[in-house]
């Protein structure tokens, strides 16, 4: 069952304020104190960020709750550029002193840095890409009711009722749930004249039903597909996705798995749901378009990218139905924003044109140091603690406009596999050889559903992977679905990032059977 | 107003507002200090310093105890009323808690409980930056790239309860990793190591053995997919037995639901796992791998409880004589499956009475493959804890003895639980630092180990 979020589906989001209590900070007196100590001191460019950011866990376990937590994070960052090197620090303390303080803070790392640098003989000096001023800008995202505004009563009502659906259901021995959901608040200066005050709100709810066979020992699972969002506690009653529908029908798959065959290893064509192709292009097309990692500033911990800067314009990434973008702009999007983190507006443009690498997710340092001209505005930080860092834009395959159903996507295939749902995912520090598994895979007999199998992952190079691609799904099938973990940096920093995607149509895939793969 | 105070005038003051049947406090105090490098210059830097206070509220109702977890970060005075209320109601609104348990009582006071919290800064690294600028310089000379971190944290955590536990630890936590690629990026070496201070550890003395490295991989080697007898590294080793204890719940074992159950019901505590005489073990007073004695929990999860806050934390050996002993549990765990109440860790420490270092072992290899470490671990199926994940920065083929030239990287599939089984030898025990989940777990000591088939499912082109 899939449901389109198509970006304009549902209700119209209401359009919110600023949280008062978040305005009522003292946003602009801090900044200025900051700012401020930071050109008495020379440097050549500042920035002062102030953030709030409430996340909050909601579990249960067979309908009991088993744990939650509700953290909100508040503090500030001041990065400098002085002296060609960067400077960080961050504080909690909400005086004009303290933030004073933090930025002379940053400014001494910077003279750390530059001792460093000097030390090694280089002469690298970090320059940013110039930026339109935006002088005092809000931006709220879109949704309607605030998560944090719904009693917790209700939210525990809710979560035990989906977990009492599926437990009513013969053959579901457990069921684990889990809502999550965050609330951003940010505000913006720099030594330029930008200001810029954000809301972000976004939510993700997940139920996993769990069958155990007592006598042979043997269990296995089934989860939710609905993917998070930047939408409110309406995702969760109707808005954006089919609870009811995909509840009722998970006792039945489930069931269905426990006794599927397990699957032969070999090659078939794949026709890869939405719920399942996000993560592979997240993987795949995602990360290896960052910039910043494509030129080695990721080398030591995420690593780098086989579309080195060398291929832009050249490399073939794919079949010339592969398209994809990168946009800050989707609605409901995750990676959706105003401006980012360097006070940047929020764009969309092309990564892959007709199978062609065109493109890269850059932040004003990476702008100026490859001449490619404006940020696209990637930069993002995952609270005040940390610096932003190139992230993610919510970076989608598009549909072909004209594009087949699923089901008739499934008509084309005589000997293939059907694969719904993501769960496990790895890929090299290069982005080549990766390997994916799902929540459910169903085999294709000419051109028809015969039924699911276990034990399946595919593994393939990312080029190999999208050169295969025959067919993409029309707009029908498109479905953004998205993550809130993605992990990168060092520290590390998680971010939220969304994708969009038709059901597309893949031939000749390698297909793993993973109980062979334990030696079992 | 903003809070100035000691961090136990904090606890002390919420527990005071406290109207709750049961109140547990948690102020943490954070600092940290870092360096990021890449192609021999640093790209950013920062110090940082935080505090999070935790307040947990315990709410007895006809049908049970509920809890209820709220955290908030640079509270103000005027905020702490509002915060521990605010626990209160959620604990009110989130029904009985079915890890309820009474909150811990006797664990003696912590020394220290009224001082005020440990605090790293930049000054950490006021021996080490310049050292690093001379790795830089010697790396640029020798031809060498060099990428990489190092982070130090200091966490000084107070644990105040309305059943009278005192509690405080300071942890501090260093990580250094050193990644040496050749300026066409064809060759890649790491190395990593946690300190406690950035007093032992010497870049210089690792760009020279990451320039050995490089220098192995200057003779390419392809091979294809396939069972190699391979060594595990202690890094290696490190990262798939974290991963093993995080799925080592007691109570998902004994539901039927993880590699440690057994089939028809229970769990495989007393099942032996490996024919070596393998002792898993964590030990808050592990020298130089201390962590927290008493349980210091945020939240409840499938491996916690917030009731368990304060709770000792003893030595504990997961595997003995190669036999799983232990599984994780809670109070409230440990009374379903009536297994032994064992807290999660802070370190991990695999020891097998081995004696050889790892060159020792690649001495002692005909044939076989010297990994560095393992990257991108994910779990393929929880029945037999199934991982992949890749090879990286460095896959050696050693013949008769001595490494004779680099190989291409692999993804594997194997499952921990596995290895052990079929593990040959285990090396000398030493401290390491995980590659891949040292965001999370940073306190290890492994062994080397000789696998005589590893899995390398598929070649991997990335370097």
């Amino acid at each position: 069952m899939i449901v389109a979020t198509d970006p304009h589906h549902g209700r119209t989001s209401v359009p919110h304020s600023i949280d008062a209590a978040f305005a009522a900070l003292p946003l602009r007196a801090l900044a200025d104190a900051a700012l401020a100590r930071a050109r008495a001191l020379g440097s050549d460019h500042a920035d002062f960020r102030l953030e709030r950011i409430r996340s909050a866990s909601w579990r249960q376990r067979d309908a009991r709750p088993s744990g939650g937590s509700d953290t909100t994070d508040l503090g500030y960052a001041v990065r400098v550029v002085h002296g060609g090197s960067w400077g960080f620090a961050s504080g909690v303390d909400l005086t004009m002193d303290g933030a004073a303080k933090v930025a002379s803070q940053a400014v001494a790392m910077a003279q750390l840095s530059a001792k460093v640098i000097k030390a090694a003989g280089s002469d690298e000096r970090v320059e940013l890409a110039d930026e339109p001023v935006h002088e005092d800008r809000t931006w709220v995202s879109a949704y309607e009711v605030n998560p944090f505004e719904v009693a917790d009563e209700e939210k525990a009502a809710l979560l035990a009722d989906f977990s009492a659906r599926l437990l009513r259901a013969d053959g579901v021995a457990h069921v684990d749930a889990s809502l999550l959901a965050v609330h951003e608040n940010k505000f913006y200066a720099d030594t330029a004249g930008t200001v810029t005050t954000q809301q972000r709100v976004r939510i993700h709810p997940e139920l996993t039903a769990v069958a155990v066979d007592g006598t042979t020992g043997e269990f296995d699972s089934m989860r939710t597909i609905a993917p998070p969002a930047g939408r409110g506690w309406e995702y969760l009653t109707g808005t954006g996705w089919d609870w009811d529908s995909e509840l009722e029908r998970i006792p039945e798959l489930l069931a269905e798995k426990m006794r599927a065959p397990s699957v032969r290893a070999g090659r078939y064509d794949l026709v890869v749901d939405p719920s399942n192709l996000w993560l592979t292009i997240h993987e795949s097309i995602g990360h290896a378009t960052e910039l910043d990692r494509a030129l080695g500033y990721e080398a030591a911990y995420a690593g780098t990218s086989f579309a080195t800067f060398d291929q832009l314009n050249k490399l073939t990434y794919g079949s010339s139905v592969m398209n994809v973008t990168g946009d800050r702009t989707a609605p409901h999007g995750l990676a959706t924003i105003g401006y980012d983190d360097e006070g940047v507006e929020a764009q969309s443009w092309d990564l892959v044109k007709d199978g062609t690498l065109v493109g890269y997710q850059l932040d004003r340092r990476i702008a100026k140091l490859t001449g490619l001209g404006r940020s696209n505005g990637c930069a993002y930080a995952d609270s005040p603690g940390h610096v932003p860092v190139q992230r993610m834009a919510n970076v989608s395959l598009q549909p072909d406009p004209g594009g087949l159903s699923t089901e008739d996507l499934i008509g084309g295939v005589e000997r293939g596999i059907y694969v719904v749902g993501d769960r496990s995912w790895s890929i090299d520090m290069q982005r080549y050889n990766f390997q994916f598994t799902g929540q459910r895979f169903f085999r294709i007999e000419n051109g028809k559903l015969a039924g699911q199998l276990r034990d399946v992952a595919y593994q393939a190079t990312t080029t190999d992977f999208w050169g295969s691609m025959e067919k993409v799904g029309g707009p029908q099938t498109y479905v953004l679905g998205g993550a809130f973990n993605c992990g990168k940096a060092q520290p590390g920093q998680v971010a939220a990032v969304s994708h969009g995607c038709p059901s597309a149509l893949f031939r000749d895939v390698n297909i793993l059977n993973t109980t062979q793969e334990a030696g079992r | 107003m903003r809070i100035r105070t000691k961090p136990h005038e904090i606890v002390e003051r919420a527990l005071e507002l406290s109207t709750a049947d049961g109140c547990v406090v948690i102020a943490d105090e954070e600092s940290s200090a870092n360096l990021r490098w890449a192609g021999n210059a640093l790209t950013t830097n920062g110090v940082t310093r935080g505090r999070t206070l935790t307040v947990i509220a315990t709410v007895n109702g006809k049908e049970g105890t509920a809890s209820g977890v709220v955290s908030r970060s640079a509270v103000t005075a005027e905020e702490l009323e509002p915060l521990v209320r605010a626990a209160e109601a959620a604990a009110r609104g989130a029904g009985p808690a079915e890890d309820a348990q009474p909150l811990v009582t006797g664990t003696p006071a912590s020394p220290g409980f009224t001082d005020g919290p440990a605090e790293t800064s930049s000054a950490v690294f006021t021996d080490f930056a310049p050292a690093l600028g001379e790795a830089f310089a010697r790396a640029r000379a020798g031809g060498r790239e060099l990428y990489g971190f190092a982070h130090h944290t200091m966490v000084s955590t107070y644990v105040g309860t309305s059943t009278g536990l005192r509690l405080r630890h300071d942890q501090p936590t260093g990580t250094l990793e050193v990644n040496a690629k050749s300026p066409d990026r064809s060759r890649s070496a790491w190395a990593g190591r946690y300190t406690r201070d950035f007093k032992d550890v010497d870049p210089t003395a690792l760009d020279a053995e990451l320039a050995v490295r490089l220098g192995w991989a200057e003779r390419k080697i392809d091979l294809p997919a396939g069972r190699y007898e391979t060594i595990l590294p202690p890094t290696a080793v490190a990262d798939l037995l974290i991963y093993q204890m995080w799925s080592a719940a007691a109570r998902d074992a004994a539901e039927g639901r993880t590699v440690f159950s057994k089939p028809g019901g229970g769990t495989r505590v007393g099942e032996r796992l490996s024919g070596l005489p393998l002792t898993l073990r964590s030990d808050p007073a592990a020298p130089g791998l201390e962590s927290a004695p008493f349980v210091i929990a945020h939240s409840s999860g499938d491996d916690a409880s917030a009731f368990d806050n304060g709770l000792p934390v003893p030595a504990t050996e997961w595997i003995s004589g190669g036999e799983l002993a232990r599984l994780t549990t809670t109070r409230h765990s440990a009374a379903l499956t009536g297994l032994p109440t064992a807290p999660g860790f802070g370190n991990l420490i695999l020891d097998a009475g081995g004696e050889k270092s790892l060159e020792e072992m690649v001495a002692a290899t005909e044939r076989g493959l010297l990994l560095t470490c393992l990257w991108y671990i994910r779990e393929v199926d929880p029945a037999t804890l199934l991982l992949t994940g890749l090879t990286r920065d460095g896959v050696y083929l050693v013949e008769n003895g001595q490494v004779v030239g680099a190989v291409n990287n692999f993804r594997f599939n194997e499952s921990p639980v596995d290895l052990l089984s079929r593990a040959s030898e285990a090396g000398r025990t030493e401290k390491t630092l995980p590659r891949e989940w040292n965001d999370y777990f940073t306190r290890t000591a492994m062994p080397a180990l000789r696998i005589p088939d590893f899995n390398m499912s598929s070649v991997s082109q990335g370097v």
